[in-house]
């Protein structure tokens, strides 16, 4: 895919609606699985975005092992500029990874700076046989060479704005340069 | 040599003198006042326009630091730093290392000052042997080698019999007796005023009682022997009381302060900033006000340097653990001068305090420009900034919380016996 | 060698700076951490927050996280603590620091080396954070301001002056058994005067807003001047205990009974000795606390101390996360105030030798 075929956003009623790219990302799944024979997958959500789509995508999957969350504000690697974020979430893995297939769940996917950390956080639990990254959104600007296997919506954002996902249910919102 | 000081502001407290007024100077002493007498024809003029001319100031108590570790500083670079101070005569202490208990060190200590020919010192000598407070020095001997007093400073003679000793055996030759009034059991191994402050710090307190206790202990020697005793760096408004309920009843005693408790509080050490660690420890508000209204009253008539040089290296060290001192020659004048703007005291009472007052209190024939007396005088003009650093310093003393201040008001000129010693 | 204090500039007379402000960056962080004197409860509740996160991950199977990766901290313990050392390295190894532990009482001083030559020696091989403890009040002021500035200096207690991280987690302990601490009467038991614990836990109370402070115990231990940092003072337990909700109790040290300060062990039990009874005059849900290690039978009985009030045992488990807290805290506000005067610096004398960025990060996620 090129850049040419992001969908570029001006508004918010440019944004897609969140539960067609659901389905859609459920399909790529199913579909992965069954091409590269994973079975034994397990789901990981990171806070707190990531956690909602993972959600969403371990019902339509219908697993049955719950899935894990992961909160890698201990691994990023902007601390000493910023600071810490005094409210972490623990992360929770209630499975071991050792040797399983991970299916790893974020909402927007830009730098690839939160899944460089999410991935350091997930080796210290383990070595998993592998990865598979989801986002829900793709954004450019990327800073490492981190790709999504699957991807709901590879978007364009005006200059400035970012993006918002909000719970219950799952929607986007542009936020302008004024509101970010 | 023949000189001649024009048109400067002379202040002779002695004299009851404040005018601008011509000082001519024959022989090294003081000719005349105002007309030149007939056929005067000085060899130098100094033109002191605008300027103070002050009696040389004489501080007691001053630590020359020597003999003992040069990194401390010397008799040269402690007497030039008098001298740039205003200073023509230092009464200087005896715990110099071995400490000043017989005529050998002060002969040492004589020779060199002679052959360095700046400021004037007379020492004061240990009152016992060593400093340790159990055998009385030699004291005739002592005098006689040119010591003007004797004191233990602020080691403790804690049997009272052997001070009682010390003092009859002083006053049997009129020797003065300089002490330093602290009980040493309450003082214990604190280092800072006891209160809310040290608490916080969880620094040791010394209660302001220790200093109230040591000087009541000796006030009644006093009064028993009729020693003269010079009471030397009060530190609190109970002493400052006692001396003045001491005096009133005719007791031969006299008393100063450190220009330090005169100008900060207890309040500089928050944050341990150790320059402000000295002894006895900086106090409330409260002593300070009384401190300053004993200097207005004349019941402190003296103001003590309390100059202590040290290295850089020991202040470098935790607050308790650092040594105590601080290095004050050169900054006393400013510093004063920064108290008569604050109207705390005038300028006239300033130098009072620096030259006749511990003049009469030592005993010592200086400190007025009377026709006939040793021109020993300093020039300062009471406005000019100058900035302390190494520099613009002449002691060896790092430890001064000025360092790097501008300060207003500095010494130009020092004369010594009718010669210029010092000039900027 | 720079002059000892900042040069004051024009008048000399009374002027002096803050102290206070050595442990804080220009935009208020922590960059070092010497006293809880002078902070506000925003940065208080930040540390017991940050500390939450910790806890929380205490839950994982992973301990271990990253955030002082390649750090070096540094235990200096001029005073022996096992204990607190321990807590000390745990912390710093469970953020992934190397970790070095010092026995200074025992090496480098007695060969005549000077405290300033061992932390510059220290300094230069590229320490990022020193934990001192030391026998003397306001030795870590000391080193902040004077030695090691660009070191990130954690008080791991100065002589009786602060022992901020401990006086933190039994902030921790407070909170999290007890909550709000508005509503909360607190009695401080024991030796006052000696206790650098005591001094900091009056600081932290008050800063978080705590109903009342009281302080009991025989007025030898006990000086009156310490009203003035916010506290009740009380000689009788009766009376101190009365409708608290929490009782500190403090280590009487063994050498006290040496000097005039208290009679006897026994004595001193006898009055303020903790025990079942004299705890019936706190209020019924009353906990109790003890910053070890605990003299059963001197200052606290065994049933009090093992009993259901106790949450002695709580506060050793919080030590860690606290500690990690306050390390990542004072790192990161250090690397800032550091990137931000390298900046400085740059931009003001161009190409001048400024210390390098230490940290080779990159922009955020």
């Amino acid at each position: 895919m090129t850049d040419n075929q992001r969908l570029v956003i001006r508004s918010n009623k440019d944004l897609p609606e969140v539960e067609p790219l659901l389905e859609q990302m459920t399909d790529a799944l199913h579909q992965r699985i069954r091409l590269l024979g994973l079975d034994n997958i397990a789901l990981v959500g990171i806070h707190s975005g990531g956690v909602w789509i993972a959600e969403q995508l371990h019902d339509r999957l219908g697993l049955i092992e719950p899935m894990g969350t992961l909160d890698i504000s201990f691994y990023r690697d902007d601390y000493t500029r910023v600071g810490l974020n005094p409210s972490v979430k623990p992360s929770n893995l209630p499975f071991a990874t050792e040797s399983r297939h991970i299916v790893l769940v974020d909402d927007v996917i830009m730098s690839g700076r939160t899944i460089r950390a999410a991935l350091n956080e997930l080796f210290d639990y383990g070595r998993p046989d592998s990865v598979t990254l989801v986002t829900l959104l793709d954004l450019p600007g990327r800073e490492l060479p981190v790709q999504p296997d699957i991807t709901g919506q590879k978007i364009q954002l005006p200059e400035g704005a970012r993006i918002k996902l909000s719970p219950d249910p799952l929607a986007l919102t542009l936020l302008e340069p004024a509101d970010a | 040599m023949n000189l001649t000081i024009r048109g400067g502001r002379l202040i002779d407290p002695a004299q009851q003198l404040d005018e601008v007024i011509d000082i001519h100077i024959a022989d090294g002493r003081i000719l005349a006042l105002g007309q030149a007498p007939a056929g005067f024809a000085p060899e130098r003029t100094l033109h002191a326009e605008g300027q103070v001319v002050s009696p040389g100031f004489i501080d007691i108590g001053a630590h020359l630091r020597e003999p003992g570790p040069s990194y401390k500083g010397n008799l040269r670079s402690e007497t030039k730093a008098a001298l740039a101070g205003g200073y023509t005569s230092i009464c200087c202490r005896p715990d110099t290392n071995p400490c000043i208990d017989s005529s050998a060190v002060v002969q040492q200590i004589m020779d060199k000052v002679k052959l360095l020919g700046q400021a004037k010192v007379r020492p004061i000598a240990a009152m016992t042997k060593n400093l340790e407070g159990t055998h009385l020095s030699n004291m005739a001997g002592l005098q006689h080698s040119g010591c003007i007093a004797v004191s233990n400073m602020r080691n403790a003679i804690e049997d009272t019999l052997i001070l009682r000793r010390c003092f009859e055996y002083a006053s049997t030759f009129d020797l003065r007796v300089v002490f330093y009034p602290e009980d040493s059991w309450l003082r214990g191994d604190g280092c800072a005023h006891e209160g809310a402050l040290a608490t916080r710090l969880g620094l040791g307190g010394i209660p302001a009682a220790a200093e109230a206790i040591g000087l009541s202990r000796v006030l009644h020697l006093v009064e028993v022997t009729g020693v003269r005793v010079h009471f030397s760096m009060l530190s609190t408004a109970q002493a400052v009381e006692m001396i003045a309920r001491a005096q009133a009843k005719g007791l031969p005693i006299t008393a100063d302060v450190a220009m330090t408790h005169l100008i900060y509080t207890e309040a500089e050490i928050d944050g341990y900033n150790s320059q402000f660690f000295v002894q006895p420890p900086l106090r409330s508000h409260a002593d300070r006000d009384a401190l300053r209204q004993g200097v207005r009253d004349g019941v402190l008539s003296v103001i003590t340097s309390a100059h202590l040089p040290h290295e850089e290296a020991a202040k470098m060290a935790p607050f308790a653990a650092s040594e105590p001192g601080m290095a004050t020659l050169e900054t006393l004048l400013s510093q004063g001068l920064e108290l008569v703007k604050a109207e705390v005291i005038s300028l006239p009472q300033l130098v009072e305090r620096l030259t006749i007052g511990p003049a009469q209190a030592m005993g010592l024939a200086v400190g007025s420009l009377a026709v006939g007396q040793a021109a020993d005088l300093c020039i300062f003009d009471t406005e000019s900034e100058w900035q302390v650093n190494d520099d613009s310093l002449f002691t060896a003393g790092e430890n001064t919380p000025l360092m790097g201040a501008y300060l207003k008001g500095q010494v130009q000129t020092t004369l010594v016996d009718g010669s210029v010693v010092f000039e900027r | 060698m720079k002059p000892i204090t900042a040069p004051q500039t024009k008048a000399s007379i009374g002027s002096g700076v803050d102290p206070r402000s050595v442990q804080l960056t220009e935009d208020g962080k922590l960059r070092h951490f010497l006293t809880l004197g002078g902070l506000n409860k925003d940065i208080l509740e930040e540390i017991l927050d940050t500390a939450d996160s910790f806890v929380n991950m205490g839950e994982q199977s992973v301990k271990k996280v990253p955030l002082l990766r390649g750090k070096t901290v540094v235990n200096l313990f001029f005073e022996n603590s096992t204990r607190t050392r321990s807590t000390f390295e745990l912390a710093a190894k469970r953020l992934s620091a190397d970790v070095l532990n010092l026995d200074i009482s025992k090496s480098a001083t007695t060969k005549g080396e000077t405290l300033m030559d061992t932390l510059q020696n220290l300094e230069a091989m590229g320490s990022d954070m020193f934990v001192i403890r030391h026998a003397d009040s306001g030795a870590q002021h000391f080193i902040a301001s004077q030695i090691s500035p660009n070191v990130a200096i954690i008080n791991a207690g100065d002589g009786r002056h602060a022992h901020p991280t401990q006086a933190m987690l039994d902030m921790y302990t407070i909170r999290k058994h007890k909550g709000d601490f508005a509503k909360l009467k607190v009695a401080i038991v024991g030796d006052i005067l000696h206790s650098r614990v005591a001094r900091s836990q009056i600081q932290a109370l008050n800063i978080l807003g705590a109903q009342e402070v009281r302080l009991i115990g025989p007025k030898t231990l006990l000086p009156a001047s310490l009203a003035e940092m916010g506290a009740t003072l009380y000689t009788r337990m009766e009376d101190g205990l009365k409708d608290v909700d929490v009782v500190i109790m403090l280590r009487l040290q063994k050498e006290r009974m040496d000097g005039a300060l208290l009679p006897s062990e026994s004595e001193f039990y006898r009055l303020y000795g903790l025990t079942t009874e004299k705890l019936s005059y706190a209020k019924p849900d009353a906990v109790v606390m003890h910053p070890g290690p605990i003299n059963r039978g001197v200052e606290i009985e065994s049933a009090v101390a093992d009993g259901p009030q106790s949450l002695i045992l709580h506060q050793v488990s919080y030590g860690i996360p606290i500690r990690m807290a306050v390390m990542s805290m004072a790192i990161s506000g250090q690397t800032q105030q550091k990137a931000k005067d390298a900046a400085l610096s740059a931009s003001t004398e161009s190409g001048a030798n400024s210390d390098k960025n230490t940290d080779g990060e990159e922009a955020s996620a």
